[in-house]
Protein backbone atom coordinates (compact mmCIF):
# COMPACT_ATOMS: atom_id res chain seq x y z
CA UNK A 1 0.00 0.00 0.00
CA UNK A 2 1.09 3.72 -0.29
CA UNK A 3 -0.62 6.08 2.02
CA UNK A 4 -0.03 9.59 2.06
CA UNK A 5 -0.81 10.70 5.53
CA UNK A 6 -2.29 15.01 5.66
CA UNK A 7 0.22 16.05 3.31
CA UNK A 8 0.02 19.90 2.28
CA UNK A 9 2.36 21.36 -0.47
CA UNK A 10 2.92 24.76 -0.62
CA UNK A 11 5.56 26.40 -3.24
CA UNK A 12 8.97 27.73 -0.96
CA UNK A 13 7.79 24.85 1.39
CA UNK A 14 6.49 26.98 3.99
CA UNK A 15 3.01 26.72 5.03
CA UNK A 16 2.24 30.13 6.58
CA UNK A 17 1.42 32.89 4.60
CA UNK A 18 1.89 30.80 1.44
CA UNK A 19 -0.76 29.44 -0.81
CA UNK A 20 -1.17 26.00 -0.07
CA UNK A 21 -1.53 23.90 -3.60
CA UNK A 22 -2.15 20.30 -1.68
CA UNK A 23 -4.20 20.35 1.32
CA UNK A 24 -4.33 17.53 4.03
CA UNK A 25 -4.21 14.90 1.77
CA UNK A 26 -4.90 11.75 3.13
CA UNK A 27 -4.88 8.77 0.37
CA UNK A 28 -4.41 5.36 0.34
CA UNK A 29 -3.66 3.51 -2.95
CA UNK A 30 -4.00 -0.43 -2.69
CA UNK A 31 -1.71 -2.77 -5.39
CA UNK A 32 -3.54 -4.18 -7.62
CA UNK A 33 -5.85 -1.17 -8.00
CA UNK A 34 -6.20 0.97 -11.06
CA UNK A 35 -7.16 4.65 -9.87
CA UNK A 36 -8.56 7.68 -11.69
CA UNK A 37 -7.25 10.89 -10.32
CA UNK A 38 -9.82 13.78 -11.89
CA UNK A 39 -10.93 17.08 -11.03
CA UNK A 40 -11.22 20.92 -12.24
CA UNK A 41 -7.68 22.68 -14.12
CA UNK A 42 -5.86 24.23 -11.09
CA UNK A 43 -7.20 21.87 -8.79
CA UNK A 44 -3.68 20.24 -7.99
CA UNK A 45 -4.03 16.85 -9.91
CA UNK A 46 -0.45 17.35 -11.07
CA UNK A 47 0.75 18.54 -8.03
CA UNK A 48 0.07 15.29 -5.93
CA UNK A 49 1.23 13.17 -8.76
CA UNK A 50 4.61 14.86 -8.60
CA UNK A 51 4.48 14.61 -4.41
CA UNK A 52 4.17 11.60 -5.03
CA UNK A 53 6.88 11.04 -7.50
CA UNK A 54 9.48 12.42 -4.95
CA UNK A 55 9.82 15.70 -7.44
CA UNK A 56 8.06 18.32 -5.03
CA UNK A 57 8.78 17.95 -1.17
CA UNK A 58 5.57 18.13 0.92
CA UNK A 59 5.48 21.25 2.93
CA UNK A 60 3.91 18.56 6.16
CA UNK A 61 2.78 15.11 6.17
CA UNK A 62 4.11 11.70 5.31
CA UNK A 63 4.19 9.53 2.27
CA UNK A 64 4.60 5.45 3.17
CA UNK A 65 5.38 2.85 1.19
CA UNK A 66 4.33 -0.87 2.35
CA UNK A 67 4.70 1.16 6.20
CA UNK A 68 8.22 2.75 5.09
CA UNK A 69 8.62 6.55 5.58
CA UNK A 70 10.10 7.94 2.09
CA UNK A 71 9.17 11.45 2.60
CA UNK A 72 11.94 12.45 2.61
CA UNK A 73 13.32 10.08 -0.79
CA UNK A 74 14.38 12.19 -4.15
CA UNK A 75 12.65 11.20 -7.65
CA UNK A 76 15.33 9.23 -8.19
CA UNK A 77 15.46 7.79 -5.25
CA UNK A 78 11.46 6.56 -5.83
CA UNK A 79 12.51 5.29 -9.43
CA UNK A 80 14.42 2.75 -8.02
CA UNK A 81 11.60 1.96 -5.84
CA UNK A 82 9.44 1.22 -8.30
CA UNK A 83 7.87 5.00 -9.18
CA UNK A 84 7.27 6.16 -12.47
CA UNK A 85 5.52 8.86 -13.85
CA UNK A 86 4.69 9.94 -17.35
CA UNK A 87 4.53 13.89 -17.42
CA UNK A 88 1.73 15.83 -18.91
CA UNK A 89 4.19 18.03 -21.10
CA UNK A 90 6.83 15.89 -21.45
CA UNK A 91 10.38 18.28 -21.62
CA UNK A 92 12.40 18.39 -24.92
CA UNK A 93 16.03 17.51 -24.82
CA UNK A 94 18.39 18.89 -27.70
CA UNK A 95 20.69 16.00 -28.95
CA UNK A 96 19.01 13.19 -26.88
CA UNK A 97 17.68 10.42 -29.11
CA UNK A 98 14.43 8.38 -28.47
CA UNK A 99 16.44 5.23 -27.64
CA UNK A 100 18.81 7.34 -25.50
CA UNK A 101 15.74 7.81 -23.09
CA UNK A 102 14.02 4.22 -23.56
CA UNK A 103 17.82 3.42 -22.82
CA UNK A 104 17.52 4.96 -19.69
CA UNK A 105 14.28 4.16 -18.55
CA UNK A 106 14.56 0.73 -18.95
CA UNK A 107 18.12 0.53 -17.65
CA UNK A 108 20.31 0.21 -20.51
CA UNK A 109 18.29 -2.35 -22.45
CA UNK A 110 17.02 -1.15 -25.58
CA UNK A 111 15.64 -3.74 -26.79
CA UNK A 112 13.15 -3.35 -24.08
CA UNK A 113 12.00 -0.09 -25.26
CA UNK A 114 11.18 -1.08 -28.73
CA UNK A 115 8.07 -3.50 -27.96
CA UNK A 116 6.61 -0.01 -26.07
CA UNK A 117 7.21 1.94 -29.03
CA UNK A 118 5.31 -0.35 -30.82
CA UNK A 119 2.47 -0.67 -28.37
CA UNK A 120 1.67 2.70 -28.69
CA UNK A 121 2.07 3.42 -32.90
CA UNK A 122 5.18 4.23 -33.37
CA UNK A 123 7.58 2.23 -35.53
CA UNK A 124 11.01 1.93 -33.91
CA UNK A 125 12.96 1.56 -37.17
CA UNK A 126 11.02 5.53 -37.50
CA UNK A 127 11.49 6.38 -33.97
CA UNK A 128 14.05 5.05 -32.31
CA UNK A 129 17.08 7.38 -33.80
CA UNK A 130 14.48 10.85 -34.19
CA UNK A 131 15.64 13.50 -31.24
CA UNK A 132 13.57 14.49 -28.26
CA UNK A 133 13.57 17.93 -29.42
CA UNK A 134 10.69 20.35 -30.94
CA UNK A 135 10.68 18.48 -33.91
CA UNK A 136 8.53 15.85 -32.74
CA UNK A 137 4.67 16.63 -32.86
CA UNK A 138 2.96 17.10 -29.68
CA UNK A 139 1.14 13.50 -29.89
CA UNK A 140 4.68 12.06 -30.92
CA UNK A 141 6.37 13.90 -27.58
CA UNK A 142 3.35 12.32 -25.45
CA UNK A 143 3.81 8.57 -27.12
CA UNK A 144 7.22 8.55 -26.67
CA UNK A 145 6.80 9.67 -22.70
CA UNK A 146 4.27 6.48 -22.22
CA UNK A 147 6.80 4.12 -24.37
CA UNK A 148 8.76 5.38 -21.67
CA UNK A 149 7.09 4.41 -18.51
CA UNK A 150 6.12 1.13 -20.25
CA UNK A 151 9.96 0.57 -20.89
CA UNK A 152 10.76 1.26 -17.07
CA UNK A 153 8.20 -0.70 -16.07
CA UNK A 154 7.28 0.59 -12.93
CA UNK A 155 5.14 -0.77 -10.27
CA UNK A 156 3.71 2.84 -9.13
CA UNK A 157 2.86 4.18 -11.86
CA UNK A 158 1.09 7.74 -12.84
CA UNK A 159 0.36 8.66 -16.23
CA UNK A 160 -0.91 12.19 -16.42
CA UNK A 161 -3.43 12.88 -19.00
CA UNK A 162 -1.98 10.47 -21.07
CA UNK A 163 -4.54 11.10 -23.57
CA UNK A 164 -3.59 14.92 -24.22
CA UNK A 165 -2.48 15.58 -27.71
CA UNK A 166 -2.93 12.41 -28.55
CA UNK A 167 -5.26 11.44 -31.48
CA UNK A 168 -8.65 9.24 -31.34
CA UNK A 169 -7.23 5.91 -32.97
CA UNK A 170 -4.08 5.99 -30.82
CA UNK A 171 -6.29 6.77 -27.68
CA UNK A 172 -8.32 3.40 -27.94
CA UNK A 173 -4.56 1.77 -28.37
CA UNK A 174 -3.54 4.24 -25.60
CA UNK A 175 -6.37 3.00 -22.86
CA UNK A 176 -5.85 -0.74 -23.82
CA UNK A 177 -1.97 -0.51 -23.22
CA UNK A 178 -2.45 0.83 -19.92
CA UNK A 179 -5.21 -1.64 -19.04
CA UNK A 180 -3.32 -4.55 -20.45
CA UNK A 181 -0.26 -3.77 -18.73
CA UNK A 182 -1.76 -2.98 -14.96
CA UNK A 183 -0.61 -6.59 -12.84
CA UNK A 184 -1.85 -7.53 -9.45
CA UNK A 185 1.31 -6.26 -7.94
CA UNK A 186 1.00 -2.50 -9.59
CA UNK A 187 -0.11 0.33 -8.44
CA UNK A 188 -1.54 2.69 -11.74
CA UNK A 189 -2.72 5.82 -11.33
CA UNK A 190 -4.06 8.08 -14.33
CA UNK A 191 -4.83 11.52 -14.37
CA UNK A 192 -7.86 12.09 -16.65
CA UNK A 193 -10.84 13.82 -17.42
CA UNK A 194 -12.02 10.85 -19.94
CA UNK A 195 -14.88 8.83 -19.43
CA UNK A 196 -13.22 6.14 -21.28
CA UNK A 197 -10.46 6.47 -18.53
CA UNK A 198 -13.14 6.52 -15.73
CA UNK A 199 -14.44 2.80 -17.29
CA UNK A 200 -11.11 1.34 -16.86
CA UNK A 201 -10.13 1.74 -13.36
CA UNK A 202 -11.60 0.62 -10.00
CA UNK A 203 -11.55 3.88 -8.06
CA UNK A 204 -11.90 7.25 -8.78
CA UNK A 205 -10.42 10.38 -6.90
CA UNK A 206 -11.85 13.66 -6.90
CA UNK A 207 -9.50 16.40 -6.12
CA UNK A 208 -10.47 20.27 -6.11
CA UNK A 209 -8.92 23.30 -4.44
CA UNK A 210 -6.40 21.12 -3.26
CA UNK A 211 -8.27 18.78 -1.43
CA UNK A 212 -9.86 15.22 -2.12
CA UNK A 213 -13.16 16.22 -2.23
CA UNK A 214 -14.82 12.30 -3.12
CA UNK A 215 -12.96 8.78 -3.63
CA UNK A 216 -13.89 5.36 -3.60
CA UNK A 217 -15.48 2.86 -6.41
CA UNK A 218 -15.81 3.99 -10.15
CA UNK A 219 -19.99 3.01 -10.35
CA UNK A 220 -20.64 5.12 -6.58
CA UNK A 221 -18.63 7.75 -7.88
CA UNK A 222 -18.72 8.56 -11.43
CA UNK A 223 -22.41 9.38 -11.63
CA UNK A 224 -22.07 11.48 -8.64
CA UNK A 225 -19.20 13.13 -10.21
CA UNK A 226 -20.81 13.93 -13.70
CA UNK A 227 -23.59 15.04 -11.06
CA UNK A 228 -21.95 17.72 -8.59
CA UNK A 229 -18.93 18.19 -9.93
CA UNK A 230 -19.33 21.19 -12.24
CA UNK A 231 -21.12 22.75 -9.04
CA UNK A 232 -18.19 21.85 -6.22
CA UNK A 233 -15.84 23.60 -9.18
CA UNK A 234 -18.10 26.80 -8.95
CA UNK A 235 -18.07 26.79 -5.58
CA UNK A 236 -14.48 26.78 -5.57
CA UNK A 237 -14.02 28.93 -8.32
CA UNK A 238 -12.37 32.62 -7.53
CA UNK A 239 -15.07 33.60 -9.74
CA UNK A 240 -18.11 32.50 -7.76
CA UNK A 241 -20.82 35.44 -7.52
CA UNK A 242 -19.55 37.39 -10.36
CA UNK A 243 -22.91 37.95 -12.83
CA UNK A 244 -20.72 36.03 -15.75
CA UNK A 245 -20.30 32.78 -14.25
CA UNK A 246 -23.58 30.82 -14.47
CA UNK A 247 -23.99 27.11 -13.56
CA UNK A 248 -23.60 24.72 -16.47
CA UNK A 249 -25.72 21.83 -15.18
CA UNK B 1 58.10 5.29 -33.88
CA UNK B 2 54.95 6.27 -32.25
CA UNK B 3 55.07 6.04 -28.36
CA UNK B 4 51.93 5.18 -26.06
CA UNK B 5 51.28 9.33 -25.50
CA UNK B 6 51.18 9.83 -29.52
CA UNK B 7 49.09 7.23 -29.83
CA UNK B 8 46.60 8.60 -27.44
CA UNK B 9 46.35 12.20 -28.33
CA UNK B 10 46.29 10.93 -32.52
CA UNK B 11 43.05 8.72 -31.06
CA UNK B 12 41.71 11.51 -29.23
CA UNK B 13 41.86 14.38 -31.79
CA UNK B 14 42.01 12.38 -35.11
CA UNK B 15 40.11 8.84 -34.15
CA UNK B 16 43.24 7.15 -35.23
CA UNK B 17 44.31 3.98 -34.27
CA UNK B 18 46.97 3.37 -36.57
CA UNK B 19 48.17 5.47 -39.61
CA UNK B 20 45.82 6.04 -41.38
CA UNK B 21 45.10 4.35 -45.03
CA UNK B 22 44.83 7.49 -46.84
CA UNK B 23 46.92 10.47 -47.29
CA UNK B 24 48.37 11.73 -44.14
CA UNK B 25 50.98 14.41 -42.59
CA UNK B 26 51.32 13.93 -39.33
CA UNK B 27 53.26 16.50 -37.27
CA UNK B 28 54.56 16.35 -33.69
CA UNK B 29 56.57 18.75 -31.60
CA UNK B 30 57.08 21.56 -34.23
CA UNK B 31 57.68 19.35 -37.29
CA UNK B 32 56.79 16.91 -39.49
CA UNK B 33 57.08 13.61 -39.15
CA UNK B 34 55.27 11.24 -41.06
CA UNK B 35 53.56 11.84 -44.61
CA UNK B 36 52.08 9.91 -47.31
CA UNK B 37 50.82 11.13 -50.59
CA UNK B 38 47.94 8.88 -52.23
CA UNK B 39 47.17 9.35 -56.06
CA UNK B 40 45.14 12.35 -56.84
CA UNK B 41 46.35 13.66 -52.98
CA UNK B 42 49.80 14.95 -53.17
CA UNK B 43 50.89 16.72 -49.79
CA UNK B 44 54.54 18.33 -49.79
CA UNK B 45 56.01 20.83 -47.53
CA UNK B 46 54.71 24.19 -47.76
CA UNK B 47 57.77 26.31 -48.93
CA UNK B 48 59.14 29.44 -47.06
CA UNK B 49 57.19 28.70 -43.71
CA UNK B 50 56.18 25.51 -41.88
CA UNK B 51 53.19 23.65 -42.72
CA UNK B 52 52.30 21.43 -46.10
CA UNK B 53 50.24 22.12 -48.68
CA UNK B 54 47.43 19.75 -50.24
CA UNK B 55 46.22 19.44 -53.35
CA UNK B 56 43.86 17.16 -54.85
CA UNK B 57 42.91 16.39 -57.96
CA UNK B 58 39.69 17.30 -59.50
CA UNK B 59 36.96 14.24 -59.27
CA UNK B 60 39.47 11.82 -56.58
CA UNK B 61 38.02 10.59 -53.59
CA UNK B 62 39.63 10.17 -50.37
CA UNK B 63 40.57 10.92 -46.58
CA UNK B 64 43.77 13.01 -45.69
CA UNK B 65 44.50 13.14 -41.67
CA UNK B 66 46.96 15.84 -40.97
CA UNK B 67 46.78 15.82 -36.97
CA UNK B 68 49.56 17.80 -35.08
CA UNK B 69 50.60 16.75 -31.52
CA UNK B 70 52.57 18.32 -28.58
CA UNK B 71 53.67 16.56 -26.14
CA UNK B 72 56.25 19.28 -24.75
CA UNK B 73 55.82 22.24 -22.37
CA UNK B 74 57.16 25.42 -24.03
CA UNK B 75 56.41 25.29 -27.61
CA UNK B 76 54.89 27.49 -29.71
CA UNK B 77 54.02 26.06 -32.75
CA UNK B 78 52.85 27.79 -36.15
CA UNK B 79 51.65 26.08 -38.67
CA UNK B 80 50.38 27.31 -42.44
CA UNK B 81 48.61 24.55 -43.87
CA UNK B 82 47.23 25.18 -48.30
CA UNK B 83 44.57 22.83 -48.95
CA UNK B 84 42.86 22.62 -52.33
CA UNK B 85 40.12 20.53 -53.07
CA UNK B 86 40.13 19.88 -56.99
CA UNK B 87 36.21 19.89 -58.44
CA UNK B 88 34.44 17.55 -58.31
CA UNK B 89 36.46 15.55 -55.45
CA UNK B 90 34.75 14.33 -52.76
CA UNK B 91 37.42 14.24 -49.47
CA UNK B 92 37.12 13.76 -45.69
CA UNK B 93 39.88 16.63 -44.76
CA UNK B 94 40.64 15.00 -40.56
CA UNK B 95 42.67 17.85 -38.77
CA UNK B 96 43.16 19.15 -35.25
CA UNK B 97 45.57 19.06 -32.37
CA UNK B 98 46.46 17.46 -29.06
CA UNK B 99 48.89 19.25 -26.53
CA UNK B 100 50.25 17.02 -23.80
CA UNK B 101 51.79 19.67 -21.94
CA UNK B 102 53.85 17.66 -18.94
CA UNK B 103 55.32 20.81 -17.12
CA UNK B 104 55.25 24.66 -16.31
CA UNK B 105 55.64 26.48 -19.54
CA UNK B 106 52.80 27.84 -22.01
CA UNK B 107 52.16 24.86 -25.17
CA UNK B 108 50.55 26.82 -27.89
CA UNK B 109 49.76 25.70 -31.46
CA UNK B 110 48.53 28.12 -34.47
CA UNK B 111 47.00 26.25 -36.66
CA UNK B 112 45.95 28.31 -39.85
CA UNK B 113 44.61 26.92 -42.79
CA UNK B 114 43.19 28.41 -46.43
CA UNK B 115 41.08 26.11 -48.05
CA UNK B 116 39.91 25.96 -51.24
CA UNK B 117 36.80 23.86 -52.26
CA UNK B 118 36.87 23.90 -56.19
CA UNK B 119 33.51 23.69 -58.39
CA UNK B 120 30.81 21.09 -57.49
CA UNK B 121 33.95 19.16 -54.61
CA UNK B 122 32.50 18.30 -51.34
CA UNK B 123 34.68 18.81 -48.00
CA UNK B 124 33.63 17.24 -45.25
CA UNK B 125 36.42 19.06 -42.45
CA UNK B 126 36.66 17.73 -39.11
CA UNK B 127 38.59 19.46 -36.66
CA UNK B 128 39.18 18.62 -33.23
CA UNK B 129 40.96 19.66 -30.12
CA UNK B 130 42.21 17.88 -26.97
CA UNK B 131 44.80 19.28 -23.92
CA UNK B 132 46.12 17.19 -20.98
CA UNK B 133 49.15 16.89 -18.82
CA UNK B 134 50.08 17.46 -15.31
CA UNK B 135 51.65 20.20 -15.25
CA UNK B 136 50.92 24.13 -14.61
CA UNK B 137 51.72 25.34 -18.19
CA UNK B 138 48.69 26.47 -19.95
CA UNK B 139 47.62 24.49 -22.97
CA UNK B 140 46.58 27.05 -25.77
CA UNK B 141 44.81 26.46 -29.17
CA UNK B 142 44.21 29.17 -31.88
CA UNK B 143 43.26 27.69 -35.27
CA UNK B 144 42.17 30.24 -37.98
CA UNK B 145 40.33 28.48 -40.80
CA UNK B 146 39.45 30.82 -44.28
CA UNK B 147 37.95 28.82 -46.52
CA UNK B 148 36.70 29.36 -50.16
CA UNK B 149 33.96 27.19 -51.50
CA UNK B 150 33.03 27.98 -55.29
CA UNK B 151 30.03 27.82 -57.23
CA UNK B 152 28.11 24.63 -56.51
CA UNK B 153 30.97 22.85 -53.95
CA UNK B 154 29.73 22.19 -50.02
CA UNK B 155 31.80 22.26 -47.42
CA UNK B 156 30.63 20.20 -43.71
CA UNK B 157 32.93 21.94 -40.86
CA UNK B 158 32.92 19.85 -37.71
CA UNK B 159 34.88 21.48 -34.98
CA UNK B 160 34.82 20.21 -31.95
CA UNK B 161 36.86 20.75 -28.19
CA UNK B 162 35.56 19.28 -25.37
CA UNK B 163 38.68 18.70 -22.65
CA UNK B 164 41.47 20.54 -21.34
CA UNK B 165 42.39 23.30 -23.67
CA UNK B 166 43.13 26.57 -21.63
CA UNK B 167 42.84 28.87 -23.97
CA UNK B 168 41.39 29.57 -27.78
CA UNK B 169 40.81 31.88 -30.23
CA UNK B 170 39.16 30.56 -33.32
CA UNK B 171 39.00 32.25 -36.15
CA UNK B 172 36.18 30.43 -39.29
CA UNK B 173 36.16 32.32 -42.34
CA UNK B 174 34.22 31.23 -45.25
CA UNK B 175 33.35 32.98 -48.79
CA UNK B 176 30.68 30.76 -50.19
CA UNK B 177 29.62 31.26 -54.09
CA UNK B 178 26.74 31.31 -56.12
CA UNK B 179 24.78 27.70 -55.48
CA UNK B 180 27.75 26.64 -52.52
CA UNK B 181 26.50 25.60 -49.38
CA UNK B 182 28.25 25.64 -45.68
CA UNK B 183 27.68 23.48 -42.91
CA UNK B 184 29.20 24.42 -40.10
CA UNK B 185 28.72 22.56 -36.65
CA UNK B 186 30.51 23.93 -33.70
CA UNK B 187 30.93 21.88 -30.27
CA UNK B 188 32.90 23.70 -27.43
CA UNK B 189 32.68 22.85 -23.87
CA UNK B 190 35.12 24.96 -21.29
CA UNK B 191 35.72 24.48 -17.32
CA UNK B 192 37.72 25.67 -14.65
CA UNK B 193 39.18 29.09 -15.19
CA UNK B 194 39.35 27.92 -19.10
CA UNK B 195 39.02 30.79 -22.23
CA UNK B 196 37.39 30.16 -25.53
CA UNK B 197 36.50 32.68 -27.73
CA UNK B 198 35.08 31.76 -31.20
CA UNK B 199 34.66 34.35 -34.28
CA UNK B 200 33.04 32.76 -37.56
CA UNK B 201 32.54 35.21 -40.52
CA UNK B 202 30.47 33.72 -43.28
CA UNK B 203 30.26 35.67 -46.90
CA UNK B 204 27.49 34.59 -48.99
CA UNK B 205 28.81 35.94 -52.22
CA UNK B 206 26.65 34.25 -54.77
CA UNK B 207 22.90 34.09 -55.37
CA UNK B 208 21.85 30.84 -53.67
CA UNK B 209 24.94 30.42 -51.55
CA UNK B 210 23.38 29.00 -48.42
CA UNK B 211 25.02 28.69 -45.09
CA UNK B 212 23.92 26.78 -41.60
CA UNK B 213 25.83 27.35 -38.57
CA UNK B 214 25.17 25.20 -35.35
CA UNK B 215 27.01 25.92 -32.57
CA UNK B 216 26.17 24.24 -29.23
CA UNK B 217 28.36 24.97 -26.09
CA UNK B 218 28.77 24.20 -22.48
CA UNK B 219 30.28 26.91 -20.04
CA UNK B 220 30.86 24.90 -16.40
CA UNK B 221 32.95 26.77 -13.15
CA UNK B 222 34.23 29.76 -13.45
CA UNK B 223 35.09 28.94 -17.68
CA UNK B 224 34.21 31.93 -20.02
CA UNK B 225 33.08 31.82 -23.84
CA UNK B 226 33.00 34.53 -26.13
CA UNK B 227 31.06 33.58 -29.52
CA UNK B 228 31.05 36.58 -32.77
CA UNK B 229 29.04 35.10 -35.48
CA UNK B 230 29.31 37.51 -38.85
CA UNK B 231 27.01 36.60 -41.55
CA UNK B 232 26.63 38.71 -44.33
CA UNK B 233 24.99 38.12 -47.78
CA UNK B 234 26.05 39.81 -50.98
CA UNK B 235 23.89 37.70 -53.15
CA UNK B 236 20.69 36.19 -52.85
CA UNK B 237 21.52 33.93 -50.17
CA UNK B 238 20.24 32.06 -47.28
CA UNK B 239 21.83 31.88 -43.65
CA UNK B 240 20.96 31.02 -40.42
CA UNK B 241 22.89 30.96 -37.12
CA UNK B 242 21.82 28.72 -34.46
CA UNK B 243 23.97 29.43 -31.24
CA UNK B 244 22.95 27.64 -27.86
CA UNK B 245 24.73 27.85 -24.65
CA UNK B 246 23.95 26.04 -21.70
CA UNK B 247 25.66 27.67 -18.70
CA UNK B 248 26.83 26.92 -14.98
CA UNK B 249 28.39 27.44 -11.62
CA UNK B 250 30.18 30.35 -12.10
CA UNK B 251 30.45 30.84 -15.69
CA UNK B 252 30.02 33.31 -18.07
CA UNK B 253 29.11 33.36 -21.64
CA UNK B 254 28.81 36.27 -24.48
CA UNK B 255 26.94 35.98 -27.92
CA UNK B 256 27.45 38.77 -30.39
CA UNK B 257 25.27 38.06 -33.32
CA UNK B 258 25.59 40.18 -36.66
CA UNK B 259 23.61 39.49 -39.97
CA UNK B 260 24.60 41.74 -42.73
CA UNK B 261 22.17 42.25 -45.86
CA UNK B 262 23.46 43.72 -48.70
CA UNK B 263 20.87 42.25 -51.10
CA UNK B 264 17.33 42.80 -50.57
CA UNK B 265 16.71 38.62 -51.50
CA UNK B 266 18.44 37.83 -48.92
CA UNK B 267 17.27 35.75 -46.07
CA UNK B 268 19.48 35.92 -42.62
CA UNK B 269 18.29 34.34 -39.30
CA UNK B 270 19.75 34.10 -36.19
CA UNK B 271 19.17 32.81 -32.91
CA UNK B 272 21.39 32.97 -29.75
CA UNK B 273 19.90 31.41 -26.67
CA UNK B 274 22.16 31.18 -23.28
CA UNK B 275 20.45 29.62 -20.37
CA UNK B 276 21.11 26.85 -17.01
CA UNK B 277 20.01 23.03 -17.64
CA UNK B 278 15.78 23.10 -17.20
CA UNK B 279 14.55 22.02 -14.24
CA UNK B 280 12.50 19.90 -16.11
CA UNK B 281 14.65 18.18 -18.40
CA UNK B 282 16.53 17.09 -14.99
CA UNK B 283 13.51 15.99 -13.18
CA UNK B 284 12.31 13.96 -16.25
CA UNK B 285 15.71 12.17 -16.09
CA UNK B 286 15.83 11.75 -12.12
CA UNK B 287 11.97 10.82 -12.21
CA UNK B 288 13.81 7.69 -14.30
CA UNK B 289 16.51 6.86 -11.76
CA UNK B 290 19.27 9.07 -12.91
CA UNK B 291 21.15 11.22 -10.09
CA UNK B 292 21.12 14.43 -10.46
CA UNK B 293 24.90 14.29 -11.67
CA UNK B 294 23.76 11.96 -14.08
CA UNK B 295 20.90 13.43 -15.21
CA UNK B 296 23.49 16.82 -16.14
CA UNK B 297 26.30 14.69 -17.83
CA UNK B 298 23.36 12.56 -20.18
CA UNK B 299 22.08 16.47 -21.00
CA UNK B 300 25.19 18.17 -21.77
CA UNK B 301 26.30 14.63 -23.70
CA UNK B 302 23.24 14.77 -25.75
CA UNK B 303 23.51 18.91 -26.10
CA UNK B 304 27.05 18.40 -27.33
CA UNK B 305 26.70 15.14 -29.45
CA UNK B 306 26.82 14.95 -33.48
CA UNK B 307 23.42 13.86 -33.59
CA UNK B 308 22.39 17.45 -32.60
CA UNK B 309 21.24 19.46 -36.03
CA UNK B 310 22.43 17.17 -38.21
CA UNK B 311 21.66 17.77 -41.91
CA UNK B 312 23.48 17.19 -45.07
CA UNK B 313 24.02 19.05 -48.26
Amino acid sequence: MLSLESVTYAPGGHRNGKIEILKDINLKLEFGKMYALTGPNGGGKSTLARVIMGIYPPTSGRILLEGEDITGLAANERARLGFGYAFQAPPTFKGLKVIDLLEIASRRNPQEGCQPLRQIGLCPEEYLQRELDGRLSGGEAKRVEIATIMAQDPRIRIFDEPEAGIDLWSFDRLVKLIADSHRPEKITMIISHQEKIMRLVNEIILIAGGEICLQGERDQVWPQIKETMLCDCLEKCPLKGEEDVECPR
Amino acid sequence: MWNALDRKLLKEIADLHALPTGAFNIRKDGEGVERRSRPGIEITSGKGQPGVNVVVKPGVKGTVHIPVIITRSGLADVVYNHIEIGAGAEITLVAGCGIHNPGGELSRHDGIHEIIVRSGARLYYKEKHYGEGKGSGQRVLNPKTSMLIERDAYAELELLQVRGVDDTLRITEAQVEEGGLVNMFERLLTDGTQNATSEVEIKLIGDDSRARIISRSVARDSSRQVFKFRLIAHGRGRGHVECDSIIMDRAAVRSIPEVWAENSRAELVHEAAIGKIAGEQLVKLMSLGLTQEEAEETIIGGFLSRTGGDSNG
